[in-house]
C-alpha cells in the first residue's frame, strides 16, 4: 500500500482515474487523506467519519457519512448499505462532486445533472424505495435546522409539510380530493428542481496540492 | 454683477421649466420658446436693481430680493431637479431604457442644455471641483454599490474580483500609460511634449469601468452569477485602485525625474493606501453597528448613523490620504449585517432608500455634467492622440480579461469560458468616475484639454456604442445564464442541502475553500461579534425579526381593510374562486414562500446572509415590490376571512396536505362563527360567505393555506421566546388571543402606513408601478395557475381584467363599484 501511495501514475490509479475522473495528483492526495482518516487502514467505518473534527458542526452529518456507505452511490446497481468502504467507494462517491468539464453538450449536461440530482436524492431516500416519503422529508428539514437551534420541530415539520405540497401541486397538477401524494419520485424530483443548475454547483475543486497538514 | 448672476438662474430655470414641459407632455416636441416667454416674466426679476437705489431713503422696503444669498444652493437645487425630471422623462415611453441605457440618455440630454447653455454664452456650473466631486459627489455613489452588494456572491468569488478590480487595472494603466507614451515619440502627432509620468496618469484615469449599463443589461437578462458579480465588483474596486493611482500619478507627474526608490515607495503605499481604507471601513463598520445596539428608544435618528458613520470612514480616510472609497464600502459591507438586524424594519427601509436615492441623484449628475461640459468646454482635438486611446483602450482591455482569465481560471471551480471573457471584457464601459477624475485634473499639466477631451470621448463611445449593443450582443452570443427567480420552498431547501453536503465533502476530503473560511468566520461571528453588536443576539432574533416584520404586515393589513384599498380587490376575487374550488391542490402562496426563505435562509447555512436579489444601481431591491405583493395578498386573505377572523385568531390550526396524517381534523379548532363585527362592509361579508361554508363543508382541504404565516404572527403577545409559534398551543387561550393581536394591529396600524407607500411611491424601480403591477399580475396568475390541470405559462392579459367578468357570473356583488379593480 506503501508503494500505491507514493508513486501517482501507478496502474493501480490508472484504473481509478478511468473510473472516477480524477486525475493522479488528485487521487494521491485523496489516498492520503482516506489513510489519514482510517488511521492507516484498508477500509473506513462510520467511526472514522464521526471522528472528523469539522465535520462535528455539520447539521446533516449523519446523512454526508450515510451517503458513504451507501451501495447505490457506488456507480454500480447495488443497494442497501454496507460496513465498511474501500479507497475504490469512497472515491467513487467522492467522484459526485467533481466539476463537469467545460464546455458540455445538452446531453452530457443532463447526465451530470441526472446523476448528481440523484446523490441528493439517495440522501432524502434512506428506505431506498424510490419515493421519498413525507416523513423522510421532514426528517432532512429536520436535521437542517437542527443547529439553529430556534426553530422548533413543529416549524421544521411545516416547512417540510410546505414544501411537500408544493411538490405535490408541481408535479401532479391536478388532483383530485381524494386523492393522496406518496412522496416524491426520482422523476418529480428532477422536475422539481429544474431551475436549479446543480451541475454548476455542486462542485468541489478538488485539489492537486497536498493540504492535510493544514486541516485537523 | 447682480444682472449677470440673475441671468444665470433665469437661464437655469428656464431650461428646467422648459424640460418639465417636455416631459410633462410626453416626450412631444417642445414649444419652447411660447413657453419660455410666458414662464419667464413672472420670474424675471428686472425690478431688482432697482431695489437697491431706491432704498437709500431706509424705508422700510416692501420688496427685496436677495439672490446672491440663496444663489448656491438654489442653483444646486435647480440642477437636481432638472436631472430629475430627465429620469423620470425617461420612463415617459417605457421602452426606451431597455434599448439604451439610461447613462446615455442622461448624457444626451446633458448635451442638449449644454448646447443651450452654450448659445445663451453661459458658463457651466463650477460644481466640479475636485473638492465637491470627492466630498459631496462620490460618496454617495459608492456607498450605494457598497451597500447593495450582493454579499453572497461576492465572498464567494472575491478572489477573481479582487484579482480583475486590481491587477486589471494595474494592467490596463501600465499598458494603454507605456503605448500611449510610445505614440508620443512619434512626431506626425505633435504630442512629445507629453511625458511618461502623465501618459500614466490618464491612462489610469481612463481604466477605470463604470459599467452602471452593463449590469442593468447583465440583470435583465439575468446573466450567470459569476459574470454579474465580476463585473460589479470590478467596477467597485477599481474605483478605488483608480483613485489610489490617480493620486500617485499625479504626485509623480510633478517630479521631474523619477527614481527607482520613488517606484518601490509608490507600491507600497499603493498597499498602504488600500489597506488602509478597508481596515478604516471595518472599523467604523464595527463601530456603527455596536452604535445601532442602542437606538431602540430613537427610532427616528436611526438611520442617520449609518450615513453618519460611512460618510465619517470615508472623510477620516481622506484625512489621512487613504482609499476613501475602500473604506466607505468595507464599511458598508461590514455594518449592512449587523445594523440591519438591529434597526427596526422602517429605519431599514429608509435606509436602503436614501442610499439608493443619493446614490442615484449624484449619478444622473454626472452624467448630466458630462454631457454639459463636452459641449461648454474648450477641446483640444488631436486626431492621433484621441484615436490611439480608444483604440489602446479597446486592445488593453481585452487583452487583459484574456490574459487574467488564463490565470485566475485554474483556480475557479466554474471557469470563464470564451463567452464569459468577451462578456467581461465588452462590459468595461468608463463612466463617472473617470470622468471625474479627468475634470479634477490639476492645471499645471500641460495637455489637460487634451486629456479632458480624449476621456470624454472614450466615455462617450463606451458608453453610447458598447453600452448600446451590448444586449442585443450578450443575447446573441448567448451567454450562460442563471435562473434567478427559484421560488420554491423545494429549490431553497435543496440548495441549502447541497451546500451543506459540499461543506461536509470538503471536511471529509480534508481540503478547504471558502466553505471552510465561511464556517471559521461564522463560529467567530456567532460567538464574539454577534454579542457585541447585536441587540438581541441570541439566535433566534433573526426570526423573532420575522415575525416582528410578519406583524407589521397584518397591522398593514388590519389598514388596508379599513381604508378599502381598491387595488387589493383582484386577488380577493381570484381568492374568491379559489376557495371554490379549493378542493384543488394549491401551491404555496408567494407570502408563504416568503415566509419560508427567510427562515430557512437565516437558519439553515448558518454562515450566510441570504443576499437580496441583486440590485442594479438604480433600483431599489425588489424586495421591497414583493413585500408589497405579499401584503397586499395577506390583506386579501384577511379580508375574504374576515367574519371569522376577529374571533378566532383566523387561522386554521391544521394545514391540509395531502400527506397529512388524518389525524388532525379542521373542524373542532374553529369555534362557531359569530356575526362579522360592525366595521364589515356588506360586501365583504358577502364575499367571505361563501369561503366560511366551503371551509365548513370541506374542512380537510378547504381552508387556505396562505393563512398559515398569519398563524405564525402569534408573536404580538409580546412573548420573548418562541412558544408562540407552537401551533399546538392551548385551544383555549385562542379566542383571547386572537382579539388581542387584533387590537395591537389596530394600534400600529397607522404606523406601518407610511412605510408603505414609502415603498409604493419612492420605489424609483423603473416604472415601478407598472412593475408592481405586473407582480401582482402574475402571482395573481399563479394563484390562477393552481386551478389549472397543468401549469401553463403565465398569460399577459390582465388578471383582474378578466377576473371580474368571470365572477360577475358567479357573485354579482362583485362588480359594485368600491370592488371595481380598474382604478
Amino acid at each position: 500500500m506503501g508503494a500505491l501511495q507514493s508513486f501517482p501514475g501507478q496502474p493501480q490509479y490508472l484504473d481509478l482515474a478511468e473510473k472516477t475522473g480524477f486525475s493522479f495528483e488528485q487521487i494521491g492526495v485523496l489516498h492520503k487523506r482516506f489513510k489519514q482518516l482510517s488511521h492507516k487502514e484498508e477500509t473506513l467505518r462510520r467511526d472514522h467519519f464521526s471522528e472528523i473534527p469539522d465535520l462535528a458542526c455539520n447539521p446533516i452529518r449523519a446523512q454526508i457519512i450515510e451517503a458513504f456507505f451507501d451501495r447505490r452511490n457506488f456507480g454500480q446497481n447495488g443497494e442497501g448499505t454496507v460496513e465498511e468502504i474501500g479507497f475504490e467507494e469512497f472515491l467513487v462517491v467522492m467522484s459526485h462532486f467533481r466539476p463537469p468539464s467545460l464546455p458540455m453538450t445538452e446531453e452530457q449536461r443532463g447526465k451530470v445533472r441526472r446523476e448528481k440530482l440523484r446523490f441528493l436524492f439517495n440522501m432524502h431516500d434512506t428506505d431506498n424505495d424510490g419515493t421519498i416519503t413525507l416523513e423522510e422529508y421532514r426528517h432532512v428539514v429536520e436535521e437542517l435546522l437542527s443547529r439553529s437551534g430556534a426553530l422548533e420541530k413543529e416549524t421544521a415539520k411545516s416547512i417540510a409539510d410546505a414544501a411537500m405540497l408544493e411538490v405535490a401541486s408541481i408535479s401532479m397538477g391536478h388532483m383530485e380530493p381524494d386523492e393522496f401524494y406518496e412522496g416524491i419520485t426520482f422523476e418529480h424530483f428532477l422536475k422539481l428542481l429544474d431551475g436549479f443548475e446543480i451541475e454548476s454547483r455542486m462542485n468541489i475543486r478538488f485539489l492537486n496540492m497536498d493540504t492535510i497538514t493544514l486541516c485537523k | 454683477m447682480d444682472l449677470s448672476i440673475t441671468r444665470r438662474a433665469v437661464v437655469l430655470l428656464f431650461i428646467c421649466t422648459t424640460f418639465s414641459l417636455l416631459y410633462g407632455s410626453k416626450g412631444e416636441v417642445p414649444p419652447k420658446p411660447v413657453v419660455g416667454v410666458t414662464i419667464l416674466p413672472p420670474v424675471k426679476p428686472d425690478n431688482v436693481p432697482q431695489a437697491y437705489p431706491e432704498s437709500e431713503k431706509a424705508s422700510l422696503p416692501v420688496f427685496t430680493m436677495d439672490y446672491p444669498r440663496i444663489q448656491v444652493p438654489f442653483e444646486i437645487t435647480l440642477w437636481m431637479l432638472l436631472a430629475s425630471f430627465a429620469k423620470i422623462g425617461f420612463h415617459v415611453y417605457h421602452k426606451i431604457t431597455i434599448w439604451v441605457p439610461e447613462s446615455c440618455l442622461l448624457i444626451s440630454i446633458g448635451l442638449i442644455v449644454g448646447a443651450i447653455m452654450h448659445s445663451v454664452h453661459e458658463e457651466p456650473p463650477a460644481v466640479l471641483t475636485t473638492n465637491v466631486f470627492f466630498l459631496y459627489m462620490l460618496p454617495p455613489i459608492v456607498l450605494d454599490s457598497g451597500y447593495f452588494m450582493p454579499t453572497r456572491p461576492f465572498f464567494e468569488n472575491i478572489g477573481t474580483v479582487l484579482w480583475f478590480a486590481v491587477v486589471g487595472t494595474l494592467w490596463n494603466s501600465v499598458g494603454i500609460g507605456m503605448s500611449l507614451f510610445a505614440i508620443c515619440q512619434i512626431e506626425a502627432f505633435g504630442v512629445q511634449d507629453i511625458n511618461l509620468q502623465e501618459n500614466l496618469l490618464f491612462a489610469s484615469i481612463i481604466s477605470a469601468v463604470d459599467p452602471v449599463a452593463v449590469l442593468n443589461v447583465f440583470e435583465d437578462v439575468s446573466v450567470n452569477e459569476q459574470l454579474y458579480i465580476v463585473v460589479f465588483g470590478e467596477c467597485l474596486f477599481n474605483d478605488a485602485v483608480t483613485v489610489v493611482l490617480y493620486n500617485m500619478f499625479n504626485f509623480v507627474a510633478d517630479m521631474p525625474v523619477v527614481e527607482p526608490v520613488d517606484v518601490f515607495l509608490g507600491v507600497a503605499r499603493f498597499f498602504v493606501v488600500g489597506l488602509g481604507g478597508m481596515g478604516f471601513g471595518t472599523l467604523f463598520g464595527f463601530v456603527a453597528a455596536f452604535t445601532t445596539r442602542f437606538t431602540s428608544k430613537v427610532r427616528e435618528i436611526e438611520p442617520l448613523f449609518i450615513f453618519m458613520y460611512s460618510y465619517l470612514a470615508y472623510l477620516v480616510a481622506e484625512l489621512f490620504a487613504i482609499s476613501s472609497i475602500m473604506a466607505i464600502v468595507t464599511c458598508a459591507l461590514t455594518m449592512k449585517y449587523y445594523v440591519e438586524e438591529n434597526v427596526s424594519q422602517r429605519s431599514c427601509t429608509t435606509i436602503r432608500h436614501v442610499v439608493k436615492m443619493l446614490g442615484s441623484i449624484s449619478e444622473t449628475l454626472i452624467f448630466f455634467f458630462l454631457g454639459v461640459v463636452t459641449i461648454t468646454t474648450e477641446h483640444e482635438w488631436n486626431w492621433g492622440y484621441i484615436l490611439c486611446t480608444l483604440l489602446f483602450a479597446f486592445v488593453w482591455r481585452g487583452l487583459g480579461i484574456l490574459v487574467l482569465t488564463q490565470i485566475i481560471n485554474p483556480f475557479r471551480t466554474i471557469p470563464f469560458n470564451l463567452k464569459d471573457q468577451f462578456g467581461l471584457a465588452y462590459g468595461g464601459l468608463r463612466g463617472a468616475i473617470s470622468f471625474a477624475l479627468a475634470f479634477t485634473l490639476p492645471d499645471n499639466i500641460g495637455r489637460k484639454q487634451l486629456f479632458v477631451t480624449a476621456t470624454i470621448v472614450i466615455i462617450l463611445f463606451t458608453v453610447f456604442l458598447q453600452g448600446i449593443s451590448i444586449r442585443p450582443l450578450i443575447e446573441f452570443i448567448n451567454v450562460r445564464r442563471t435562473n434567478r427567480n427559484l421560488d420554491t420552498i423545494n429549490v431553497e431547501i435543496h440548495g441549502r442541502l447541497m451546500e451543506h453536503t459540499i461543506a461536509g465533502i470538503e471536511d471529509l476530503c480534508g481540503q478547504w475553500s471558502h466553505f471552510y473560511w465561511k464556517d471559521k468566520f461564522m463560529k467567530f461571528n456567532n460567538r464574539i461579534l454577534r454579542r457585541i453588536l447585536i441587540r438581541d443576539s441570541r439566535a433566534e432574533s433573526s426570526i423573532v425579526s420575522l415575525y416582528k416584520k410578519l406583524e407589521l404586515q397584518n397591522a398593514m393589513e388590519l389598514l388596508d381593510n379599513i381604508s378599502g384599498d381598491l387595488s387589493a380587490a383582484p386577488s380577493i376575487v381570484s381568492l374568491y374562486e379559489e376557495k371554490k374550488n379549493s378542493a384543488k391542490p394549491k401551491k404555496f402562496m408567494a407570502a408563504d414562500l416568503r415566509n419560508m426563505h427567510n427562515i430557512l435562509s437565516k437558519n439553515m447555512y448558518k454562515i450566510r446572509q441570504r443576499t437580496v436579489a441583486y440590485t442594479s444601481k438604480h433600483a431599489l431591491p425588489n424586495d421591497s415590490q414583493n413585500r408589497e405583493i405579499l401584503i397586499r395578498r395577506h390583506s386579501s386573505i384577511r379580508r375574504s376571512l374576515r367574519p371569522g377572523s376577529f374571533q378566532s385568531s383566523m387561522v386554521p390550526k391544521s394545514h391540509k396536505y395531502f400527506s397529512l396524517p388524518a389525524g388532525k381534523s379542521l373542524d373542532s379548532k374553529f369555534p362557531p362563527v359569530m356575526p362579522s363585527t360592525a366595521d364589515d362592509h356588506e360586501t365583504m361579508s358577502e364575499v367571505a360567505y361563501p369561503s366560511r361554508r366551503s371551509r365548513f363543508s370541506k374542512p380537510s382541504r378547504s381552508s387556505s393555506s396562505a393563512a398559515m404565516p398569519l398563524r405564525r404572527l402569534d408573536t404580538l403577545k409580546e412573548a420573548p421566546s418562541v412558544d408562540v409559534l407552537n401551533e399546538d398551543s392551548s385551544e383555549s387561550g385562542r379566542s383571547g388571543h386572537g382579539v388581542s393581536r387584533t387590537n395591537s394591529s389596530y394600534s400600529d396600524s397607522r404606523v406601518p402606513a407610511a412605510r408603505r407607500h414609502l415603498n409604493s411611491s419612492a420605489d424609483n424601480n423603473n416604472s415601478s408601478q407598472d412593475n408592481l403591477r405586473n407582480n401582482y399580475n402574475e402571482a395573481e396568475e399563479e394563484e390562477e395557475e393552481e386551478q389549472r390541470p397543468q401549469p401553463s405559462s403565465p398569460s399577459p392579459s390582465p388578471a383582474w381584467a378578466a377576473e371580474p367578468g368571470d365572477n360577475a357570473t358567479r357573485n354579482p356583488l362583485l362588480r359594485r363599484p368600491q370592488w371595481n379593480p380598474n382604478k
